[in-house]
């Protein structure tokens, strides 16, 4: 069988599980990565001091491509800047842009989304934007030169899972472009669904960071990711609208 | 008086970047340093002399979704 990949800015990648790095310890990153298999984790940007000596790319392993987001960001141009920063601390060129002016949401701005991927694609970056599930959007940052959508299943950090389910299958069905189900999902099931869909790849963070074990739910998702992506690819079984179908034969039976 | 991620402090006339970056512990494969809103490329670090009233943002990567 072909080896199954999907490619983001020419990197060709094998593991369909972006991983997050907040809200846990630096120290279960490297479990959590190596229990995902991850080979993208995505990281904040924020002021440093010197006072705390460690850094968390000392705990990232080397393989692991870096995707910096832009979040704190409220419009394309604060954006834009992070996203400057990010590159010039020297770990590549991948940025996903995340821009909120909403704080009790946390919903994405798709225009300014728009906006922003436009002027960093021409800078160079793969971008890969974080977005409301809606068409016109997607097919906007397609255009602009996306390298992948990312695509809200519910709010961030809810673990609510696929509450936009029908939007992102219209996007996985339309835009010729990866779809990673990002936000909200919750747990491994939810994840598997929407592989199952056709989504090209899931980023999970809080599911992750708020389970009882971390690196054993990394691992988790990760079964489900690939069992969803297996199940896409085998082409699932028709649903009967009505009535049933017997699996067993109907003639021979114990009787007359 | 210069002004590093939002706090006012008092950097020595003529010191370069590079070295109140070295003096204060920050290593320099693990940050980007902005200079009144334009990034300094790492390579300017050791010509870029802070000016009274620079305003001077230091970042870095923390964990994040």
């Amino acid at each position: 069988m072909e080896r199954d990949t999907f490619v983001l800015g020419g990197k060709e990648f094998t593991s369909r599980f972006i991983l997050g790095s907040g809200k846990y310890s630096m120290e279960l990153i490297r479990a959590a990565v190596e229990n995902a298999g991850a080979e993208i984790i995505t990281l904040a940007v924020r002021r440093t001091n010197t006072k705390k000596d460690e850094n968390i790319l000392d705990y990232i392993p080397d393989h692991v491509t870096l995707l910096p987001n832009t979040s704190g960001a409220r419009t394309a141009d604060e954006a834009v800047r992070i996203a400057r920063m990010a590159r010039e601390i020297g770990c590549g060129n991948f940025v996903k842009i995340e821009i909120m002016k909403d704080s009790k949401y946390l919903l994405p701005d798709n225009q300014e989304t728009v906006k922003a991927t436009k002027m960093l694609v021409k800078e160079g970056f793969v971008v890969l934007p974080y977005m409301y599930p809606d068409l016109y959007t997607a097919r906007a940052l397609a255009d602009a030169g996306a390298a992948a959508v990312m695509p809200l299943a519910s709010p961030i950090g809810s673990n609510k899972g696929l509450a936009t389910k029908e939007f992102i299958q219209i996007i996985i069905d339309e835009i010729d472009l990866p779809v990673i189900v990002d936000a909200g999902i919750g747990k491994p099931s939810q994840a598997c669904e929407a592989m199952e869909m056709g989504a090209a790849a899931i980023m999970a963070n809080t599911a992750i960071a708020t389970a009882g074990d971390i690196p054993a739910m990394a691992g988790a998702f990760k079964h489900a990711i690939e069992a969803g992506r297996a199940a896409y690819l085998s082409g699932l079984g028709r649903v009967l609208e009505r009535g049933a179908s017997a699996s067993d034969p109907l003639t021979g039976f114990l009787r007359d | 008086m210069v002004q590093v991620n939002g706090e006012r402090i008092d950097a020595a006339d003529g010191v370069t970047l590079a070295r109140y970056l070295e003096q204060n512990g920050y290593k320099k494969d693990r940050i980007a340093v902005e200079c009144n809103g334009e990034i300094v490329p790492k390579a300017e670090y050791e010509s870029r002399v802070l000016q009274d009233g620079d305003v001077i943002e230091v970042v870095s990567f923390v964990g994040g979704g």
